[in-house]
């Protein structure tokens, strides 16, 4: 196959994967898009493997695919669906390590190509041949290249370690807050600085091995000053490095369908990012710099009244006698693995003709979108699992809200309290409902560590106890 | 086994209303204990014996015979004198027995001093519950005084020539009813709504400002007074006002006397005689078949003509109706609703759901309503705060609309202005990259802007609900960088070879593993 064909086809599998994003747009076509990125990806790999470029060592390169293939088809099998914030997690870190060895690999070849005669340079095939052609001001540009796509996959590589860690609890969530660390970040940034210079004016690989060490400490420093509820904007972060990452390798080797898909991929998560931001109503790089609320000016106001608790039983009273009901999930419903008794409820409520209908608040969970997937898994139809924007203007109609594991997407004080370190941030309007039931572990704080004034409000009963234990005993009080 | 409860025959004559009802009764059983009334307990309300029978209770003949195997009584009047049995219902009482009804211990001295002498393990007062939020479940003078607010309605409804509602009839216009109702606690406001829903003008007055809003809420007009005193609550009651705020007040009934046809009076303060405010003047500017329906009537009424128990007209024609038993005049509807307070205090009595009730004194709800614990009176529990005082909302100020077009269109303006300093910025960068990078790197960055605004403008149509497959999708696409290892897995040393054949691995369980779960996700999306 020509190189000519080989390009043809990367066009194709671009196209392919724009058109496979863009079915995201809704849930019908989001079945079809995923085959389109299937076909694109296929056509790519089949059509470099097949090309001019790749001729040896086949055998090794098929069963390595082999191998992750069937590696990748047990995961995918495997995992829960409230395991999907780390999934996605341990899976930008594979991109990120594997953008740090291609980056090395292009730095060793090209040192190779750099050693030999003419004749042999002639002789040479696949990118070292690309490598030969090479002009000194091409030479440079691509020993940046390599240089940031090894940076940026370093970090992303030690960053989702991290991040993985924290979302599957083998790590502490809360922010590891060093003295000075902005200073150490900056100064581990200088020290990259200062050996691309050495690197470029002829330093050794030791250069590139010891940048690639720096910056998975800085990946490794920030993500651990990260607190669990912003995970949903690092993992979007990660997922943007990821593809940057692909784009400086393909800047590097001159493949545009690296650069294009690169391309794609980090601004879809640097536009995740940016929803999350918006949505905690934070500075993304107060987030990136971790450390919630350390320079909140006060502890908010102080909230008077008293939490009421109520049974299960008067639970399911509230609720035969309601006609709109609005479940507000959050990360609590994940960690109690209640989706498929909230899927129950809902049901039950539904035969009776009762309307039931969720509101996602956009950083609900650890992963954007993180509720909608759980809800689909415990087979909660789509169409009544709405957005915030959506359905927040609903509220004062309706009989019973309940919130089930969520606490600072519904706290008022955003909305009341200028003082509130989460002053600001959009919020669910729940205590607009005529009844609002919190279904809660205990009595402790949210994440960001404020009390919620929601509780403490005339028309919120307290439902304590797991959600999953809540939502069962519920269950069988009702007929 | 769990401990018994029984529910003996109301003694007090004309008394309707029972403590239990069938449906009352299944849900006791559910929380452990073995439930028994007295024959023809239920008679009044229309609960049968069978009915009790078919519910699992066991009918026993008797009072003596109940209150002896009983371990808690429950009731709805204090005890009093058994005409039948010839004794005080207090001496049927078990010694370690448990009673729980409504006692009126303040009042009530010798009855509370009787009851302490007989040993009894506790004696719960439902008219002592405090007035938290917690406590509105088992709250049985407010479900009472709903009734009575309802049925002070009907009563004044049947004792009143006219409708309540205004009607344009073929022969002739009949205005509506005007209804005053003083006093907005529980009775009044469901005095108010019961008006309302007969179609009459209906306005009320309290002496707590802050009921205004659940007066408006009701449909009424909150008559407002003129005076700066602030009468506020102890305990969740109105408590009593200076005489200069009493004489303001009494001049507003005089205006409102000739108007109005019907007054509601439910003004009560706790532990007093209820306030005279419906004086003798004010009946006479009535105009004659007006009613007045007085539910303060068992502490003396808060109208001077008042005859508790009595319905009387005086002579200018108007109706007074001083009856006392307005609950029990809905037995069925009030022995509902007390039964289920009872339920609910049995509920929070027995936690563990066993049958074995447990009196804990550290609970505010059962500390207020135990009166005697273990043979020591324990009336008046300490003090309960209950509502934090309200305080007055922070207003936005509102924006007006074309205030609103003006700010919209600034930013707008500003966000227009943004976007061409970036882009100028951007062009700046552009040259100058352009003037030292060669033709290849400019070819493939020109791809590369292009794509990232191609991603921009896909990915900001992607629905939220579906960010977690997007990033599964886009985690799999990523790895299009396998292409770089595909090309350097010939490379010529050792070391390249198998960094790049990790490389090949890894990609591929994020290719395979990213499109699988992305699949699985998506197929788990349905619609209702």
């Amino acid at each position: 196959m020509s190189i000519g064909v080989v390009q043809a086809a990367y066009v194709v599998a671009s196209v392919l994967f724009i058109l496979s994003l863009g079915g995201l747009s809704n849930q019908e076509s989001a079945k079809r898009g995923i085959w389109y990125g299937i076909v694109g990806m296929a056509i790519a790999v089949l059509a470099t493997i097949i090309g001019p470029e790749v001729d040896s060592n086949i055998g090794i390169l098929i069963a390595m695919v082999a191998l992750g293939g069937v590696a990748g088809w047990y995961v995918a099998n495997k995992v829960e669906m409230t395991q999907m914030p780390e999934l996605v997690a341990g899976f930008h870190s594979l991109v990120g390590l594997a953008a740090v060895f291609i980056g090395l690999n292009a730095d060793f070849e090209y040192r190779a190509v750099e050693m030999m005669t003419e004749a042999e340079k002639a002789g040479l095939t696949g990118f070292a041949a690309t490598l030969a052609k090479k002009s000194a001001v091409e030479i440079s540009i691509m020993q940046v290249e390599i240089f940031l796509g090894v940076f940026i996959g370093a970090i992303t590589f030690t960053g989702s370690v991290i991040a993985y860690g924290k979302l599957a609890g083998k790590l502490d969530g809360k922010p590891l807050i060093l003295p000075a660390r902005h200073l150490l970040n900056i100064g581990m940034a200088a020290a990259c600085l200062i050996l691309l210079f050495i690197y470029m004016s002829g330093g050794g690989v030791w250069t590139m091995v010891l940048m690639a060490i720096i910056a998975g400490v800085i990946g490794a420093h920030l993500i651990m000053a990260i607190g669990g509820a912003d995970m949903p904007v690092v993992v979007s972060m990660l997922n943007s490095y990821s593809g940057w990452a692909a784009a400086a390798i393909g800047f590097t080797l001159g493949n545009d369908l690296l650069i294009v898909t690169g391309a794609l991929v980090g601004s879809s998560g640097a536009i995740l990012s940016y929803i999350m931001c918006r949505a905690m109503n934070r500075h993304f790089v107060s987030v990136i710099l971790g450390g919630f609320g350390g320079e909140a000016q006060s502890s908010g106001q102080a909230v008077e009244g008293e939490m009421i608790a109520t049974d299960s039983d008067t639970v399911a009273q509230q609720l035969e006698d309601a006609d709109e009901v609005i479940i507000v999930p959050g990360y609590g419903l994940a960690v109690a693995q209640a989706q498929s008794s909230v899927s129950e409820l809902t049901r039950r409520l539904r035969a009776k003709g009762k309307t039931v209908r969720f509101a996602i608040h956009p950083v609900a969970g650890r992963l954007p979108g993180h509720m909608n997937v759980l809800l689909a898994e415990a087979k909660v139809p789509y169409d009544i699992v709405l957005e915030m924007d959506e359905i927040n203007d609903d509220f004062p109609q309706t009989d019973v809200a309940i919130i089930i594991g969520a606490n600072d997407i519904v706290n008022p004080a955003a909305q009341d309290d200028p003082g509130s370190p989460i002053a600001g941030m959009p919020v669910l309007e729940v205590w607009k409902a005529k009844n609002v039931i919190v279904s809660k572990r205990g009595r402790g704080t949210g994440y960001s560590g404020i009390e919620n004034p929601l509780f403490f409000k005339d028309n919120t009963r307290m439902l304590y106890g797991d959600a999953k234990d809540s939502l069962d005993k519920l269950l069988q009080q009702m007929s | 086994m769990g401990q018994i409860v029984g529910v003996p025959k109301e003694v007090r004559e004309g008394e309707a209303r029972v403590a239990l009802t069938p449906e009352t009764a299944t849900r006791i059983q559910k929380l452990g204990y073995s439930l028994r009334v007295e024959a023809g307990a239920g008679a009044a309300a229309n609960f049968s014996d069978e009915d009790y029978r078919a519910a699992g209770v066991e009918v026993v003949d008797g009072a003596r015979a109940l209150w002896e195997g009983s371990d808690i009584v429950m009731k709805v009047r204090e005890p009093e004198m058994h005409p039948s049995e010839g004794v005080h219902e207090t001496e049927l009482l078990k010694e370690g027995g448990k009673l729980i009804s409504f006692i009126w211990p303040a009042q009530n001295e010798e009855l509370m001093s009787q009851l302490a002498a007989r040993k009894p393990s506790a004696v719960l007062a439902m008219d002592m519950v405090p007035r938290i939020s917690r406590a509105q479940k088992l709250d049985a003078l407010s479900s009472m005084a709903n009734i009575a607010g309802y049925r002070a309605v009907i009563e004044a409804s049947n004792n009143f020539g006219r409708f309540f509602t205004g009607q344009v009839t073929a022969a002739g216009k009949v205005p509506p009813a005007k209804v005053l109702v003083i006093g907005a606690g529980v009775a009044g406001l469901a005095a108010i709504g019961a008006a309302r829903g007969l179609g009459a003008i209906v306005r009320s007055f309290d002496v707590r400002p802050e009921v205004a809003e659940q007066i408006e809420s009701m449909g009424a007009e909150f008559l407002m007074l003129d005076f700066e005193e602030a009468a506020g609550t102890e305990g969740g009651y109105a408590k009593p006002s200076s005489p200069e705020f009493r004489e303001k007040q009494l001049e507003l009934f005089r205006e409102q006397a000739p108007d109005v046809d019907i007054v509601i009076t439910t003004a009560l303060i706790p532990g007093r005689p209820a306030p005279k405010l419906w004086l003798e003047d004010m009946v006479k500017a009535m105009k004659p078949g007006s009613v007045i329906v007085d539910l303060a009537a068992e502490r003396g009424g808060n109208c001077d003509l008042t005859v508790p128990d009595q319905k009387i007209v005086t002579d200018n024609g108007v109706t007074v109706v001083g009856y006392t038993d307005f609950p029990s005049r809905m037995a069925t509807q009030s022995s509902q609703l007390y039964g289920t307070n009872l339920r609910h205090m049995l509920d929070d009595l027995t936690p563990e759901k066993d049958g074995q009730p447990n009196v804990n004194m550290e609970d505010v709800v059962i500390r207020g309503s135990t009166v005697i614990e273990h043979g020591e009176i324990t009336f008046p529990p300490p003090p309960v705060s209950v509502s934090a005082p309200a305080k007055p909302a922070a207003k936005k100020p509102e924006i007006s609309p074309e205030e609103r077009a003006r700010l919209d269109e600034e930013a707008a303006r500003k966000s227009g202005v943004f976007q061409m300093q970036m882009l100028g910025v951007g062009a700046v960068l552009m040259l100058l990259v352009g003037s030292v990078a060669p033709a290849s790197f400019m070819q493939h960055f020109i791809v590369f802007v292009l794509a990232v605004f191609v991603g921009f403008q896909v990915i900001w149509n992607v629905s939220h609900a579906l960010h977690t497959p997007l990033m599964a999708v886009t985690n799999a696409i990523s790895s299009i960088i396998i292409l770089g290892a595909l090309l350097q897995i010939g490379g010529s040393t050792g070391l390249v070879v198998i960094l790049a054949a990790l490389s090949v691995l890894m990609a591929s369980v994020n290719i395979f593993g990213g499109f699988l779960v992305t699949r699985r996700m998506l197929a788990m999306f349905q619609k209702s």
